[in-house]
């Protein structure tokens, strides 16, 4: 039971990373893989939630939070993410965004027989666009969503933290 | 049908100190303009994302009117923003779409269905609050204040004559003058946040 606990990402810790970083907008296409965030973001008083209902859109949508001085994080799927391939170009890259994007790992497994072809190619993507990811698999994790942010400011392009919890998603207490 | 320089002269009496995004207006924007620093020109970027942008830049700064010069081919490639726009109801946000019906910059193909979509009653169904649509130059300046004087966010299709470029992309005049970055600096100092997110 303490290992099964020990494996889980409390979405209380995820949303503590975020309000260190001064988050103000998370821009949200819902996965099944950060569910478990909505409800507390959505009583969060110091996070306005942005609902999109297609991924790229939130790549645009966070570009100009960021062009007013505000400091978006984009809580997206990995399918959504390689959908969003030139938002996350033009919007992300070519405006030299320094964006945080969380992006459920759908079909990650671990142990390396991957079936879910969204896990397959996340990876691969992310790679040919030279963005950097961290994963993030339970509570251990997560001080790796401030690195995230860190590096994101230093280097003034988006940075992903894949979160890989084996389909299980945030999990509350 | 109007011209799309006509549109941006009738505008720039009412712009005050509203943040404009002039979108493929930057052609001639960029000799109109009395506020650069708060003119956001970032042609180009990726197509259809232009109304989320003025989006959020609208959300992050609420106390002040953002204008956005839509086209209709990038926002029917992002039609989908037009339902978050409605929830959020940025009252600071004012979106004129510059309808030419068809894709001017490749060579002047129509858009799909092109002259028979009413962009306004989309942004109604959307749930926008406020919509308009002209044909004509007159009926925009005669309502250009009363749309200007009250809140957002407002939706204003406007009809115009295509401006059509066959020029290899690498022969067309640019009509932007500076960076994005330097866009993005302008922009901050002029709103006072310069140093945020570094």
């Amino acid at each position: 039971m303490v290992q099964a606990a020990e494996a889980l990402l409390n979405p209380e810790i995820v949303l503590a990373e975020l309000k260190k970083n001064a988050v103000s907008h998370v821009v949200w296409l819902p996965d099944s893989e950060t569910n478990w965030l909505y409800l507390l973001i959505k009583a969060e008083p110091s996070l306005t939630l942005v609902t999109v209902s297609r991924e790229g859109l939130a790549f645009s949508t966070a570009a100009g939070l960021y062009f007013g001085g505000k400091t978006p994080v984009i809580l997206i799927q990995n399918t959504g993410l390689m959908e969003s391939g030139d938002s996350l170009r033009g919007w992300g890259l070519g405006l030299n965004m320094p964006v945080v994007l969380m992006v459920g790992y759908r079909g990650w497994t671990r142990h390396g027989v991957t079936i879910d072809t969204a896990a397959v190619y996340v990876e691969r993507f992310l790679n040919a666009f030279g963005i950097s990811y961290y994963l993030v698999e339970n509570n251990h994790d997560a001080p790796r969503i401030s690195l995230a942010f860190e590096e994101a400011r230093k280097t003034q392009r988006p940075v992903t933290v894949l979160v890989g919890d084996e389909y299980h998603g945030f999990h509350p207490h | 049908m109007m011209q799309m320089a006509d549109i941006l002269k009738v505008f720039k009496e009412y712009r005050g100190d509203a943040i404009v995004v002039p979108g493929k207006g930057a052609r001639y924007w960029g000799d109109m303009t009395t506020r650069p620093e708060l003119d956001v020109a970032l042609m180009p970027t990726a197509m259809g994302g232009r109304a989320a942008f003025a989006f959020g830049l609208a959300l992050a700064q609420p106390h002040r009117k953002v204008v956005l010069f839509d086209s209709e081919g990038d926002m029917m490639m992002g039609l989908n923003i037009l339902p978050t726009i409605a929830e959020h109801a940025p009252e600071n946000f004012y979106h004129f779409l510059l309808d030419n019906e068809c894709y001017a910059t490749t060579g002047g193909q129509p858009v799909p269905n092109a002259g028979k979509i009413a962009y306004d009653v989309v942004a109604r169904g959307a749930g926008y609050a406020r919509t308009f649509s002209y044909d004509n130059l007159e009926s925009f300046q005669i309502n250009l204040e009363r749309i200007m004087s009250g809140p957002g966010p407002v939706f204003v299709a406007l009809k115009i004559v295509p401006e059509i470029e066959n020029e290899p992309v690498g022969r067309r005049k640019r009509f932007s003058t500076r960076s994005r970055e330097q866009v993005r600096q302008d922009l901050w100092k002029a709103l006072g946040i310069a140093g945020c997110n570094q």
